[in-house]
């Protein structure tokens, strides 16, 4: 079955000053019909311009979309035309932002936002798009939709303002949702009404959701597959369970390890990672996490991994997994001996 | 008594926004904190939980109530009492890039307490900088630099050693990690963790991250809308939440084990209502699954219901 989105060898670069930023080198990654793909990275490991790229949101200059394809459906975004492009916008593929205090417009009513893409997209007539506007507020959960609809965004909290933008992107039944870090701002317990809303929304619709996140705890309870994300590159990627039970890269390792476990009885120090993230002017020659792994080698620092199959559908870039390489058990027991 | 560094008793602030409006940010709040204890606050934006670490070192003063150091009232202080008391209670900022001033120098900033408070002098001064910057992880030879020239992290290091300086016993650490990355945090918790046992500190951490505040604190209270709704130690808060509030916010952290059950999820409904106009009786009823008739009428007491365990519910 083709995928819904398939994206192939991305790179995107930024020109500065200073030089050119290698914001995403090499990504690929594909999408099904009514799933939940996360991805997972620090700041700056290059997620939000992937998802980016995918939205034609990268602004050039300075961006460059060095190379890759990204196929939605049969059809390349990236050659597309401004006029096609603009009719998959907000129609098939739409976008919540992670901030929703600054990605609605605070002079326009909240109504009159969501009804904004059913006329252009749709053709909806104004009665028709405000009848919609007015489901769609109640679909996502925002009590009185009628007095609300009238309502600025001013008027709405954290936790309204996050659902009024999951209402616009989804007014138009798109195929696919993208998510940049939905709940970040948010409090716990409103993160939980979001995340609740967002996977019943999917259930219900069938859309396929991309959902950006650096909380491992989010990416377990909603997501099907992942992809962990470090410097531009993805260094990891597989279904929730090959990430969290059977993880083969030392990133992923480190992460899993740098979160406190809520039901532990005792108390364990934390493991961090120790060391910062690469700059990406100069990114090194090697695996970009070799200068802050445990058990980097000597290939490591010379040469970047491929992506190293271990089960269908998981990979992971590290040189660990070749078949040549120390096995890790080794490697701990060795290095728990000095 | 002095086993308690710090006691604060019925402690308000409130803020007066117009003539008729009042913001009780936190409202008649009373924790006592043992020595090298590290004291955790949970609550969702909007609890009162920044501005009660603010009073408590002194940024703000209390609307009412008493903050007892040692066993003696800041309030009724001389001056010069109180600023020795101003240099052992130091805080650490949740937003390393707000906190830090650009314009100046690492070393300067991390110096200016000791200059305020003429701790050291000249070379003495130079070799204590060296000394603290080292003590956080960070170089020497990073003193000639300025705060932009760093990341999150290192900031918050920057910050850390700015507090540590002049030889504080408490450290309020107001979300010290919520601005950083998931392998950061776990450095800095770490960071505070060891510097706590060398230089036998206590803590009042406060966080919205419930799984690193009970991986640090010995023990918690929960605050909602300025109230503080429970108090216990973290492990039994964990096991044996009572009042409603703190098991919805508990079962509400995204649990990192894609197998495990889906927990019996309680979702609240609703936003928090305005701190401007506080709900009557308890605060949380709006919000409570398990609201009764009594609770819009007359606020829970404040009680003990086990050992060291207290929460505000008419339930218990």
């Amino acid at each position: 079955m083709a995928h819904l989105l398939e994206v192939k060898n991305l790179e995107v670069n930024f020109k500065t000053y200073g030089g050119e930023v290698k914001a995403v080198r090499d990504v690929s990654f594909h999408v099904n019909k009514g799933e939940i793909l996360a991805i997972v990275g620090e700041s700056g490991s290059g997620k939000s311009v992937t998802v980016q790229s995918i939205m034609g949101l990268i602004p050039t200059p300075p961006g460059i979309i060095r190379g890759g394809t990204i196929h939605f459906h049969d059809k390349d975004i990236l050659k597309m035309s401004k006029k096609e492009m603009r009719k998959i916008k907000g129609s098939k593929i739409s976008m919540v932002f992670q901030d929703p205090m600054t990605s609605l417009n605070p002079t326009m009513r909240i109504g009159k936002q969501i009804e904004e893409g059913l006329i252009l997209h749709q053709g909806l007539s104004k009665d028709d798009a405000k009848k919609r506007a007015i489901e769609m507020i109640k679909l996502v959960g925002i009590p009185n939709p009628e007095e609300r609809y009238n309502q600025f965004p001013h008027e709405f909290s954290g936790g309204m303002r996050q659902r009024a933008m999951i209402a616009i992107a989804l007014s138009c039944n798109p195929e696919l949702l993208i998510a940049d870090e939905p709940t970040t701002a948010l409090d716990v317990t409103i993160q939980a009404q979001v995340l609740e809303l967002m996977k019943d929304l999917q259930n219900k619709l069938d859309t396929s959701i991309i959902l950006i996140t650096h909380d491992l705890g989010v990416v377990a309870e909603t997501a099907q597959r992942v992809i962990v994300m470090y410097a531009g590159m993805m260094v990891e990627s597989g279904t929730v369970f090959d990430l969290f039970e059977n993880p083969k890269h030392p990133y992923t390792w480190g992460l899993l390890e740098s979160i406190p476990k809520v039901e532990d009885g005792e108390k364990k120090p934390l493991v961090p990672i120790e060391g910062s993230p690469p700059d990406l002017f100069s990114p090194p020659k090697g695996c970009p996490f070799a200068p802050r792994c445990k058990f980097a080698m000597d290939i490591c620092l010379e040469e970047i991994p491929p992506d190293f199959e271990i089960d269908q559908g998981h990979t992971a870039k590290c040189w660990l997994n070749d078949p040549r390489a120390p096995k890790v058990e080794d490697l701990v027991a060795a290095g728990s001996e000095e | 008594m002095s086993e308690h560094i710090l006691e604060v008793q019925q402690l308000s602030k409130y803020f007066h926004i117009n003539k008729n409006q009042t913001v009780k940010s936190v409202d008649d709040i009373s924790i006592s904190i043992k020595k090298g204890e590290t004291f955790g606050l949970v609550g969702e934006s909007g609890s009162g939980k920044s501005t009660l670490g603010k009073t408590i070192v002194g940024l703000q003063a209390p609307t009412s109530g008493n903050i007892i150091y040692n066993g003696k009232d800041v309030e009724k202080l001389d001056k010069s009492t109180k600023k020795v008391i101003n240099r052992e209670l130091q805080i650490i900022f949740q937003d390393p890039h707000a906190s830090l001033n650009p314009r100046m120098q690492v070393g300067d900033i991390i110096a200016e307490g000791m200059d305020a408070y003429k701790l050291a002098k000249g070379q003495e001064r130079q070799n204590r900088i060296y000394e603290l910057l080292e003590r956080v992880g960070l170089r020497p030879e990073h003193a000639k630099r300025y705060p932009h020239e760093f990341s999150g992290g290192q900031r918050q290091r920057i910050g850390i050693a700015r507090a540590l300086a002049v030889k504080p016993k408490f450290i309020v650490a107001d979300e010290p990690i919520s601005a950083l990355d998931v392998s950061i945090q776990a450095q800095v918790i770490n960071l505070l963790d060891d510097l706590k046992k060398e230089e036998e500190l206590t803590y009042l951490f406060i966080a919205h991250d419930l799984g690193m505040v009970k991986h640090i604190s010995d023990r918690i209270g929960v605050m909602y809308l300025g109230k503080m709704m429970e108090m216990s130690e973290s492990d039994e808060l964990f096991k044996n939440p009572l009042h409603p509030y703190t098991q919805a916010l508990l079962s509400a952290i995204p649990n990192p084990n894609p197998r495990a059950d889906k927990r019996e999820r309680i979702v609240l409904q609703g936003d928090p209502p305005s701190p401007v106009n506080p709900p009557s009786g308890c605060r949380f009823r709006t919000r409570c699954p398990h609201a009764m008739d009594i609770c819009s009428q007359k606020a829970p007491e404040w009680k003990e219901i086990q050992k060291d365990h207290w929460t505000a519910c008419h339930l218990y």
